[in-house]
């Protein structure tokens, strides 16, 4: 499924009549939840920690021009290389050069939203490399052409018989009356198929959770131990990132370690958190002889610059995604973009244009559940509101609420008219409703009350209630 | 210099006009701070909520005797190779039939390798790369052996880091925090211990006098 965000209405009606999507969504978020808590409950330190990790986020920002520097310089003291890259294509000109400069044919790669966003895949494969994602849950999908719909949860989308059907297909040396019945054997299938993909892989790419200036270090935080493999397998390591993940120093990494995984799985940390520091030492035993580091910008610089600065401070935990009552009430594909929900609708405006991405800011009640569990403090909902307003300056919302808007703006500096206005449309809707408590339709609304249903007020309007009450 | 690394570290530094701002990382948890003892038990705590058998043995040579008792119960199949991390030197691994030191192969079943430290804080294992290492020891066979020094079970992961950057060391190629054995929640949610690495964490902490 390749949605593109421009059909996110259409995209949420199709979701919406999904029961297993739905049913997966519901799990999620109720698991996720408890998960959390339980975890935060068990670190007092953990709202101390949140605002450290935000004014490490921010001092990063602050001195990234610098950070980078350092870590480039780092990295090649290390027998390392860096490669500096505009945007998506610059990227995968850069990865598909040093694949080809190094003689490979297998690709092993490990989970990278950012490659995701380059589409590094369709490059590499164009190529004619073959490319193979390790993730289990990315590994699924490459074989069904999907997309992740989450960002640390890829294939949360996905049934477990939807997984073995697949493996059915792909997997066709298999016996074929072997039982995919259990996770289990799911699990171990992949293993072993993928096993021999990290053993006869050239290149592995991984992408990275930070990046420190002063080691000239890439981290990566994962559970499954692909990551791990896929850079110390191959003779070639190859990380693709983008420019705002560095950081100053080793100790900064580590505090955003302890509110990462807490967020995003409900772990206390990850299973593995991988230091990876240039190419092989001349006297190591074993390692990438080659190690290359593509910094992606893909349009962070102009956000650095803009209102909208403080959405570079993510660390890609999905804990807006896993808590957002709309993700759950539609899932990640229904935006039709990389990122999904709360963080993906303050990105993507911003990666593939406002008027591509123009409903994704509209879908937020503004709640402030992504905002309460962001381990950085991101205020999404403000800066969803900032992308609403960009777009109610460039015209690109419909007509009539443009025009409502304007006449309630009017009305709101006469108090005696809004007065009478507010009691006349008040009795008018109690007249269409003719006794029913809502209203499933309205006329010159029609695409509003095509969602949702409009209650219809009883008893006269706020003021005149409030002047009643005070009368008495 | 290339025309991008300049347009994009000109756009960076046109976005941040002032100068470079000091930053200072977050506070060390309380449970990653206390006596050596108390480090000890929250260590092994720790190693239990991750889903790590571990046994304490009081001598070097007896690490090997441990080891070899484990593989006699766990009974994992496939070669066996070990690191030559000095630290194993005096284990007396000798004693394991079919031993093999240097860089995992596709049949092997067991690791063993030593730990730059143990963290009390989670019950993580601090691994490195090196001459003596070959970082998939860590990642590729089925079960891992580690082995942890008792005197170097720290509080905090930044404990470890300066251990393992005492008296300004670079660091090794690879350094890895490692928290229980291997898994994934990618199908149905549902918890799989033992994905692409080690589905069994075995360790062994030597509290030697
Ligand atoms: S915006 Fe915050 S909560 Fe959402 S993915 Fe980024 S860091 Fe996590």
């Amino acid at each position: 499924m390749h949605a593109d965000s421009a059909r996110f209405p259409d995209n949420v009606t199709a979701a919406r009549r999904d029961p297993m999507l739905l049913g997966a969504l519901q799990r999620l978020q109720r698991d996720a939840r408890a998960g959390r808590a339980e975890v935060i409950a068990r670190l007092p330190e953990f709202e101390a920690l949140r605002d450290a990790a935000r004014e490490i986020r921010n001092g990063a920002l602050a001195n990234l021009a610098a950070n980078l520097e350092r870590f480039e310089e780092n990295v090649i003291a290390n027998g390392g290389a860096v490669h500096w890259c505009r945007d998506a294509a610059e990227a995968g000109a850069a990865v598909t050069r040093i694949c080809r400069e190094a003689g490979a044919r297998t690709v092993a790669k490990g989970k990278s939203m950012v490659s995701e966003e380059i589409a590094l895949n369709a490059a590499l494969l164009g190529a004619g490399f073959d490319v193979v994602e390790t993730d289990l849950g990315e590994y699924v999908l490459q074989l069904r052409d999907e997309t992740p719909s989450h960002i640390v949860i890829p294939a949360i989308h996905l049934t477990k018989d939807q997984f073995a059907e697949t493996f059915r297909d792909a997997h066709d040396a298999l016996p074929e009356d072997r039982s995919l019945e259990e996770a289990r054997a799911i699990t171990d299938e992949a293993r072993g198929a993928l096993r021999d993909v990290f053993l006869r892989a050239d290149v592995g790419i991984t992408g990275a959770n930070f990046l420190i200036a002063e080691t000239g270090s890439v981290v990566i935080v994962t559970n499954e131990g692909n990551g791990d493999l896929a850079q110390s397998l191959p003779r070639t390591h190859i990380v693709v990132t983008g420019i705002e993940k560095a950081l100053g120093t080793v100790e900064e990494a580590l505090t955003l370690v302890r509110v990462l995984a807490r967020s995003a799985t409900g772990q206390e940390i990850s299973a593995y958190t991988t230091f990876a520091t240039g190419a092989r030492r001349a006297d190591d035993a074993a390692g990438p002889e080659a190690f290359h580091v593509v910094l992606v910008d893909n349009g962070r610089s102009d956000l650095l610059g803009g209102p909208k600065r403080e959405i570079l401070r993510c660390i890609r935990c999905g804990a807006c995604q896993t808590v957002c009552p709309v993700y759950g009430a539609v899932g990640g594909h229904a935006y039709g973009a990389v990122y999904a929900g709360p963080v993906g609708s303050v990105l993507t405006p911003a990666l593939s244009g406002l008027e591509t991405a123009k409903h994704l800011p509209e879908a937020s009640s503004f709640c402030g559940a992504c905002e309460a569990v962001c381990p950085v403090r991101i205020p999404l909902p403000r800066l969803l509101r900032l992308w609403r307003q960009d777009a109610f300056q460039a015209h690109l919302g419909p007509t009539a609420l443009r025009w409502g808007l304007f006449a309630w703006s009017a009305l709101t500096a006469w108090p005696g008219a809004y007065r009478a206005a507010g009691a006349i449309g008040g009795r008018v809707l109690r007249l269409l409703a003719m006794g029913r408590p809502r209203l499933a339709r309205l006329p010159f609304a029609g695409k509003w009350t095509g969602g949702r249903d409009l209650p219809v007020p009883e008893g006269g309007t706020f003021v005149g209630q409030w002047h009643r009450r005070r009368g008495k | 210099m290339s025309a991008p690394r300049d347009d994009i570290l000109g756009r960076i530094r046109a976005a941040n006009p002032g100068p470079e701002v000091p930053v200072s990382p977050g506070p060390v948890p309380a449970r990653g701070r206390g006596e050596a003892s108390a480090l000890r038990q929250r260590f092994f705590a720790g190693l239990d909520m991750a889903g790590v058998s571990h046994a304490t043995v009081t001598s070097w040579p007896g690490v090997g005797a441990e080891i070899e008792r484990f593989l006699a119960e766990a009974g994992p199949g496939g070669g066996l190779v070990a690191s030559n991390d000095p630290m194993l030197e005096p284990c007396g691994l000798d004693r394991l039939p079919g031993l093999r030191r240097g860089a995992p192969e596709a049949g092997d079943g067991v690791s063993i390798t030593g730990t730059v430290a143990g963290i009390a804080e989670t019950g993580t294992l601090m691994v490195r790369s090196g001459p003596d290492i070959a970082n998939a020891l860590h990642f590729l066979p089925d079960t891992h052996v580690a082995v942890v020094d008792a005197a170097r079970i720290v509080g905090a992961y930044e404990d470890a880091f300066a251990l393992l950057r005492a008296g300004g060391a670079p660091l090794p190629r690879n350094v890895t925090l490692i928290t229980g054995p291997s898994r994934s929640s990618d199908i149905e949610r549902i918890l799989q211990i033992g994905v692409h690495g080690p589905r069994t964490l075995h360790v062994v902490v030597c509290d030697a006098p």
